[in-house]
């Protein structure tokens, strides 16, 4: 098949410029059973990213109930009270912030992930960089110019531009509601997305001639704008017919992440074939003043999750009445969490890991991972580290959403980055892991140590990472990054001479398995 | 089709070729709002050593400040009477406020139309760009006037100086935190994007750490604002301990200072970031990018941003020296880079506005009816991707740092069919507001642009000189001479005698013959991705 030809081509092509220095190890001899993959990704399934600009304060939005004394201590003029946390069924230990009603609902509905403490090993605490980060999943040392939904579809749809739309593809490959393209749609040599504001309103466009341009930087430019003008043209019927066939929707909340995807759910209705629309909603920077001190149930971070929580639970509404529902998955994402202590001026400073959500008739439900420690004495510069990387979860959504196989998905996303049992789908039978428990997976002895200590962990086969953390949330030392063709138990020995006394972080990642366990150096 | 980018071998040596119609209008496109006809003809006299001198020295006194002109039956401001300005009436009334940030974007979009002939408006942008804050979190109308006051007085004045000042504007101190940063509640806000966006910049080699943005946040406690709406510094809120920088910085210690003195600490902090060598190059790859093009390789590192980087710092960071070089350079006006910008909502607007001499109310006499129109036009750039004045974030616009795409950013799906009938109903209808109409009236602007108008030859010529920078096939111009302007006839009398007609006999028949066919004749010219270019 076509696509099977370029796979080979496009491996040449990306090597050079986006893989070096990161060799692949493919799981060979894998001990798991990888689900037989019979669809690829010309499934009718779509995914909705929901962009939360600014930084989500992820402890006030996910709540450490079990550790409610410590989170308290840690933020007393914004903690939420104990009382008013909205709990999950069957997770006693962790609640959502009291204005997440609906999305509480949608948990106990079994349509909602929560995924504790994602991101990444060296945390950037720039907005700028950290979002390109989480657009272009890339390590926090490497630069990319491509996005991850940009080289997913730059698979699946080889030699786009050229030759789309067609008889198959008929609709735009991604779809950015706004006026702004993002680095996530970014392909090797295009953007594969295309944005709309509003798809009732298309507008002639001037059809471009082909004539020849000039060898300069103007022929580079006027070349893209061409392009671009051609794609607007030939999408534009489709995307406004497709608008105009949905008659009647739900009502929606009036703020613009629910307009945005009142506009997705019309979009899906109508029938475009397109797998991945892009939405977002800012002002989660919340340096000062997050939550109103004589009732800290409210304000500003209360309105922005109260407006998603809201967003979301009338877009699920919409899909079910619309009966679309199981085609669609949503997921949400911020490009970093905040401090685990608040500031005095009633905010939170830039930080490191957070939770993130999936929602949808397909999703398994639950909360995955733990809560995280947080610290009894803890100090201005202390992050929640993390316990999945990002790049799992998206590895997840293309392996059991998209059905994209293993291999594939290695190349979509550089690196093995190992599968959560996040989605309920065909292609995403449960992955039949053993039961490794947090406290027999990894065992640190002695612990306390003071200069060495000896790292006993297991793993199923396959991609196994031990790394040490601070407790700035950032990765100090890669302690094992090996590819296991067996099933055991191995170990290493963590050398701490050079390290300050204090507390830091052991955390394993190995397939579905991801755990932190807390370390202390005398 | 160029696969890439391409960058110039050419240097800082000043440019040596003939001085033409094309050189003159890409300097004047990259150095004001798009270039009108007749200061073509003014530049292309002058020569380029005079023309960079001329543009480099404003001789215009600085705009009139805006005025009030939201009172209402409802909305009344109780201490700005109708048609004088706010800016020293400062407020705590929200609602006031709100109405003063829209005069405030409005009397912008007026000022930018009616600029002065020199690169202070651009680079009064640039700065607003550059430091990146929004309106919309300031709040407070006057603070936000203030602080592109700053940026318009040191737009070609000193950089240092223009970095302390805005270090202590109450609309940044606003903006990013500064107000609350204090000894026991150091915010980190601005101490990081003091180094990460306005001295030293994050490229891959500058390695400051966030220990260094602690440190820096720590020196900066203690600034506030006071109740008359001024900066204060209290010793009190300040830090008075050591703060320890790392290596990048050669492990600098700022010595903690009490009282007063705390305040000094702020000029040691900036003048360690004006130290670094990073810091020069880091302004002169964004004045580069804004006003020549955004790919920057090794060659182009090599023979531009570093040489400009050292002119920077040999001239204690004025901006001018800086800005004379680039634009007396031979690199400037290799032919690689003429067209070759994507123009952002303001060149698509602000341009289309200038070159075709569009005329609004006056500003001052008609200052409602005016205001009205300048509104309608801060809508357009806001439904293209620039809210004046409230760039998406403290970075600016993603088209101006966002690799690797760029300016490319400006143009999608979206905002180019959106950018087409921008162009399409200022030449229709034009936009009508209280009965006063703006509109590009083609006859008169016709006249302005050629030598002949009445030859259909070289009226498209002229019109092609203008607005578009690329070079575009004759065979294309034939074609809408004979499609457009001849209505499928072949001789060019057909046009010459209806241009003639109309001039000596102004009746509504003759006119509607010369102006359908003007109106679709520029209609299909800026419908051209071409017109996109500047």
């Amino acid at each position: 098949m076509k696509r099977s030809t370029f796979l080979r081509n496009s491996l040449a092509v990306l090597t050079p410029t986006v893989i070096s220095g990161n060799p692949i190890h493919v799981l060979n001899n894998h001990s798991m059973v990888e689900p037989e993959v019979l669809a690829n990704v010309n499934n009718d399934r779509v995914l909705v990213i929901i962009q939360l600009n600014g930084g989500n304060d992820g402890l006030n939005t996910v709540l450490p109930i079990n550790q409610y004394g410590a989170y308290y201590n840690a933020r007393t003029n914004i903690a939420i009270p104990e009382k008013k946390i909205l709990g999950l069924n069957g997770f006693d230990g962790t609640g959502l912030h009291p204005s997440m009603t609906a999305m509480q609902r949608l948990f106990n509905d079994g349509q909602l992930d929560v995924v504790q403490a994602v991101g990444y090993p060296q945390p950037n605490f720039s907005h700028f960089r950290a979002t390109d980060i989480w657009m272009s999943g890339s390590d926090s040392t490497q630069y990319l110019n491509t996005g991850w939904v940009g080289r997913f579809l730059d698979n699946n749809y080889p030699g786009f531009p050229d030759n789309y739309p067609n008889e198959v593809d008929t609709d735009p490959l991604a779809i950015q509601i706004g006026s702004i393209t993002s680095l996530t749609c970014q392909g090797p040599i295009v953007n594969m997305g295309m944005s709309i504001s509003d798809p009732s309103a298309f507008y002639n466009l001037f059809d471009a001639s082909d004539q020849a341009v000039p060898n300069t930087n103007a022929g580079y430019e006027l070349s893209f704008i061409r392009r671009i003008s051609k794609q607007t043209n030939k999408y534009a019927t489709r995307i406004k017919a497709a608008s105009d066939a949905v008659k009647q929707q739900v009502t929606y909340p009036n703020s613009s992440l629910a307009n945005q995807l009142k506009i997705v759910s019309r979009l899906i209705k109508g029938g475009l074939k397109t797998k991945i629309y892009l939405v977002n909603y800012g002002g989660f920077d919340t340096h000062a003043g997050q939550a109103v001190t004589t009732d800290t149930t409210t304000g500003s971070h209360a309105n922005l999750l109260g407006a998603v929580s809201e967003a979301i639970g009338a877009f699920q509404n919409d899909i079910k009445n619309q009966e679309i529902e199981d085609r669609v998955i949503g997921m949400t994402y911020s490009e970093f969490g905040r401090r685990i202590k608040s500031n005095a001026s009633g905010g939170t400073d830039h930080g490191a890991a957070a939770p993130l959500f999936l929602f949808g008739k397909n999703v398994r439900g639950g909360v995955f991972g733990e809560n995280p420690t947080i610290p009894a004495n803890v100090t201005v510069g202390d992050n929640v580290p993390y316990q999945y990387d990002f790049r799992t979860i998206y590895n997840s959504i293309l392996k059991n959403w998209f059905c994209v196989k293993e291999a594939d998905n290695q190349e979509i996303m550089l690196k093995p980055f190992g599968t959560l049992n996040l989605i309920n789908a065909s292609c995403a039978a449960e992955i039949k892991s053993p039961v490794f428990e947090k406290n027999t997976m990894i065992i640190a002895y002695p612990n306390p140590f003071s200069n060495q200590s000896r790292i006993e962990f297991k793993t199923e086969g396959g991609h196994t990472l031990v790394q040490l953390l601070d407790t700035s949330g950032t990765v100090i030392k890669l302690l094992v990054d090996a590819t296991y063709s067996y099933a055991g138990i191995n170990s290493v020995t963590l050398i701490g001479s050079d390290l300050k006394s204090g507390v830091y972080y052991i955390r394993i990642q190995n397939g579905i398995h991801q755990y932190v366990k807390t370390i202390i150096k005398l | 089709m160029p696969l890439s980018p391409i960058s110039s071998s050419l240097g800082l040596e000043v440019y040596k070729g003939p001085w033409t119609k094309q050189t003159t209008t890409h300097l004047l496109n990259r150095v004001l709002f798009g270039a009108k006809h007749a200061e073509i003809q003014q530049f292309l006299a002058k020569g380029l050593n005079a023309s960079v001198t001329a543009l480099l020295n404003p001789t215009d006194p600085l705009p009139s400040p805006p005025l009030n002109e939201y009172n209402t039956a409802t909305v009344i401001d109780p201490t700005v009477p109708p048609g004088t300005t706010w800016v020293n009436q400062p407020t705590n009334d929200g609602t006031i406020n709100s109405y003063r940030r829209s005069s405030l974007k409005k009397w912008l979009t007026g000022v930018m139309i009616h600029q002065d002939i020199s690169v202070r408006e651009k680079m009064t942008l640039f700065w607003g760009n550059h430091f990146g804050t929004e309106a919309d979190t300031i709040s407070f109308g006057n603070y936000v006037y203030q602080h592109h006051d700053i940026l318009r007085k040191n737009a070609l004045g000193n950089y240092k100086t223009m970095v302390k000042a805005v270090t202590i504007d109450p609309g940044m101190l606003r903006y990013l935190n500064g107000f609350l940063n204090s000894a026991n509640a150091p915010d980190e806000n601005y101490g990081r994007e003091l180094q990460e966006l306005y001295t030293v910049g994050k490229d891959n080699a500058v390695q400051f750490t966030e220990s260094d943005v602690k440190a820096a946040a720590r020196v900066l406690t203690g600034w506030r604002i006071n109740a008359s709406f001024n900066t204060y510094f209290d010793s009190t809120r300040h830090d008075t301990g050591s703060k320890q920088f790392s290596s990048y910085y050669n492990n600098k210690v700022i010595t903690g200072k009490s009282g007063a003195a705390g305040a000094g600490e702020t000029d040691e902090l900036i003048d360690m970031l004006f130290a670094k060598e990073d810091m020069a190059k880091y302004i002169c790859r964004r004045i580069y990018r804004w006003f020549v093009f955004y790919y920057i390789d090794a060659t182009v590192e090599k023979n531009i941003i570093t040489p400009l980087a050292t002119i920077f710092k040999n001239n204690n960071f004025e901006i001018k020296p800086v800005l004379t070089a680039l634009f007396n350079s031979a690199h400037f006006y290799d032919p690689l880079y003429i067209g070759c910008q994507i123009k952002s909502p303001i060149d698509h607007v602000i341009g289309t506005l200038r070159k075709t001499n569009v005329v609004f109310p006056n500003a001052v006499t008609d200052y409602a009816d005016a205001y009205l129109h300048f509104n309608n036009m801060v809508g357009q750039l806001t439904s293209f991707g620039q809210n004046l004045v409230d760039p998406p974030n403290v970075a600016g616009w993603p088209a101006y740092y966002q690799s690797p795409e760029f300016g490319e950013l400006w143009i999608n799906a979206d905002t180019l069919p959106k950018r087409n009938k921008f162009t399409d109903l200022m030449i229709e209808t034009g936009y009508t507001r209280n009965g006063k109409k703006v509109i590009i009236d083609l006859i008169p602007f016709a006249k302005a642009v050629s030598s002949s108008p009445s030859n259909p030859n070289q009226l498209i010529q002229d019109l092609f000189d203008l607005l578009i920078s690329t070079e575009i096939d004759q065979t294309i111009k034939d074609n809408l001479k004979k499609q457009i302007l001849l209505s499928g006839q072949t001789s060019d009398y057909y046009w010459t005698e209806a241009w003639n007609s109309y001039q000596s006999n102004q009746s509504t028949v003759n006119f509607n013959l010369v102006n359908t066919r003007l109106k679709a004749l520029v209609k299909y010219i800026m419908n051209l991705p071409d017109y996109q270019l500047s």
